[in-house]
């Protein structure tokens, strides 16, 4: 997912490009994601074919399957949501402030990427059970965390921040102050430099911090699988039905709900890829 | 340059030949999870009596994880000798892809199976809930703990023994639906494997009773000491079969054949059953089993064979997607 905006577009054949080169790298950029990606996904959907159409419908169109990817996608969409908001708050303070063991903070927004995803998911649970640190004092008042949906979001959660962080904080701190600076003199407030000023500038980082954050979410399954509670209808995610699949030996139908959930997260990327291209459009990023 | 890859070829080429001729002495038993401990110390037990009646020196090499995993990982070319499982699928599985014989079940006594367990229930300390037998775990207010049948072996033998226990007290098929139907709302968590359920009961202190394995429930006991759980026998439980087999396909290729066998057979052996004692899984030595009557108390239990056929086909009506465990959960029943 392209960060920086594209080169001005010249119309097509015979642009003048400033470097050479241009089909020996394409060239190699496709055939370098077809042996990493494309391969291994199109061996997923060959497996697929070996079921009749009517067997694979009814494979990822059970009430089973539909409710986990209810599940999936929407505790994913709230996930990457919350991480946009609050991950944008942690590039921010790094970025624009300094304080003691600003250093040590940095590095430890990069923990979720390096903790075994179970590790995380068994730590969230102990937290979070009604004998664990933080569930004692919720569990008294009604609220329950672990072994519901909201304890899958909150896996999720944790997962998830390293990408927004990642990905806006090297945008911020090449964000000119000048831009902000001009429009104070020119009587803006805060909010609106806010709005007007940095968060353009900023947008289409967020954006691809959040498609990566809601990805790698929907394909969680390590951290999620220990706090969900598993219930079938309630709190089973697409990637636990698709282990159940194969604990039953039907390949075929574990690879079908790998391919529907495929399908459904590249479409879902795509929108994202066309809303950041929209906002580059009509916000005029800075070239 | 030339001369250097002819000779590093030429090594490997007379390494592969060592490594051929090792092979001979030298097994992979591939195994679920839990029987880590127990073929650690059964393989130190096999290699001395081999050395004592062969002369010779004998590895044996483990590899664990869910029984279902490890299944799917022979059948797509993991080279094990031998596979040592907690399911009949998962040996049927492969029997069906031709990796173990068809008939496997009949190459050993006792079904194949040199151990079994059953299952039992964990309480809290003093049975605050009072819970005696199957009946009790569908009172309103019990809260049961159990493995997801879709994603362990630990699971489906609880299902199936509460559904047999129903039937052990003459009750139709269709009661003992409604019987495990009630039980199954009295479950709030399912637990992706045997410890993980194990862990949601005991370190989060979730649920009345956890029903799991006997072996589980002694492990338990050794490691959490008496005092935090204790077990309950219900009037009547499963038989939980350990099935092993020869992976004909290896054994061909490494010419393992025999030493595999051997392997196998001497888990009927007193030494070995004694061995299985000690880990908390039932000897089928009836000697061996009353020497450790105070561990595994005398309980009435039925096969898989007397209320479903075969494990294979309760996997199909219970278990398979829209089977009866499915029914269950999805709405418009």
């Amino acid at each position: 997912m392209p960060i920086t905006p594209p080169p001005p577009r010249r119309g097509r054949g015979g642009a003048k490009r400033v470097l050479p080169g241009f089909g020996l790298t394409l060239g190699y950029t496709l055939f370098y994601l077809s042996i990493i990606v494309l391969i291994p996904l199109s061996a997923l959907v060959f497996k697929t074919f070996t079921m009749t159409w009517p067997q694979f419908w009814e494979a990822v169109s059970a009430p089973r399957v539909m409710a986990s990817y209810r599940l999936t996608f929407g505790a994913s969409l709230i996930a990457a949501l919350v991480n946009l908001v609050f991950g944008l708050l942690i590039a921010w303070v790094l970025v624009r402030y300094r304080f003691p063991g600003k250093k040590i903070v940095d590095a430890l927004v990069d923990l979720p990427f390096a903790l075994p995803t179970a590790v995380a998911g068994i730590s969230l649970t102990a937290l979070l059970a009604g004998n664990g640190w933080i569930g004692q004092y919720l569990e008294p008042l009604g609220i329950q965390l672990a072994f519901k949906p909201a304890g899958i979001v909150i896996a999720l959660i944790f997962i998830g921040l390293p990408f927004v962080v990642r990905t806006v904080q090297p945008v911020l701190e090449d964000a000119e102050k000048e831009l902000e600076e001009a429009a104070t003199s020119l009587g803006a407030t805060r909010l609106q430099i806010f709005f007007k000023v940095i968060l353009p500038s900023i947008t289409p980082a967020l954006l691809t911090g959040f498609a990566m954050a809601f990805a790698r979410a929907v394909g969680e399954y390590g951290s999620v699988i220990f706090i969900a509670g598993n219930m079938p209808m309630i709190s089973e995610i697409t990637p636990l039905i698709i282990i159940g699949k194969l604990e039953q030996y039907d390949y075929a139908g574990a690879t079908a709900v790998a391919v529907v959930m495929l399908i459904i997260s590249f479409a879902l990327l795509l929108v994202i890829n066309a809303l950041q291209a929209w906002q580059r459009r009509h916000a005029g990023a800075p070239a | 340059m030339k001369s250097l890859t002819l000779k590093t070829v030429l090594a490997s080429l007379a390494f592969a030949a060592s490594g051929a001729a090792m092979a001979q002495n030298q097994l992979l038993n591939v195994s679920y999870d839990v029987a880590r401990e127990f073929y650690k110390d059964y393989n130190a037990a096999f290699a001395a009596h081999y050395k004592k009646t062969t002369g010779k020196d004998v590895k044996i090499d483990q590899s664990h994880a869910g029984s279902s995993a490890q299944a799917r990982a022979v059948n797509d070319g993991l080279d094990a000798d031998v596979v040592t499982m907690n399911t009949t699928t998962d040996i049927e599985f492969l029997a069906g892809n031709g990796v173990v014989a068809k008939d496997w079940a009949k190459k050993f006594p006792h079904d194949a199976s040199p151990t079994t367990s059953t299952m039992l229930f964990l309480v809290r300390n003093g049975n605050p809930k009072n819970i005696k037998d199957w009946d009790d775990l569908i009172k309103p207010g019990v809260q049961v703990v159990v493995v997801n049948p879709k994603t362990g072996g630990n699971g489906r033998y609880a299902y199936l023994a509460a559904w047999g226990a129903a039937r052990e007290k003459g009750a139709t098929d269709a009661q003992a639906a409604e019987f495990v139907g009630k039980l199954y709302k009295n479950v709030p968590v399912l637990g992706k494997g045997g410890r993980d359920a194990t862990a949601i009961f005991l370190q989060r202190n979730i649920g009345d009773v956890l029903i799991t394995f006997e072996s589980e429930v002694i492990s338990i006991d050794r490691e959490f000491g008496k005092g935090k759980v204790q077990a309950v026998y219900p009037s009547s439980s499963i038989v939980a079969e350990n099935p092993v087999a020869v992976v004909e396909r290896t054994v061909a290729k490494k010419g393992t054949a025999t030493l595999a066998k051997q392997y196998l057979d001497y888990l009927y052996s007193d030494e070995a059953q004694e061995i299985a004692a000690q880990h908390a899984l039932r000897p089928r030595s009836e000697a061996v089993l009353k020497k450790h009557a105070d561990t595994f108390k005398p309980l009435k239990q039925f096969t898989v064979a007397k209320y479903f056929g075969s494990l294979s086909e309760a996997q199909k009506v219970h278990f398979n997607d829209g089977g009866q465990f499915d029914k269950l959960y999805t709405p418009g029943k």
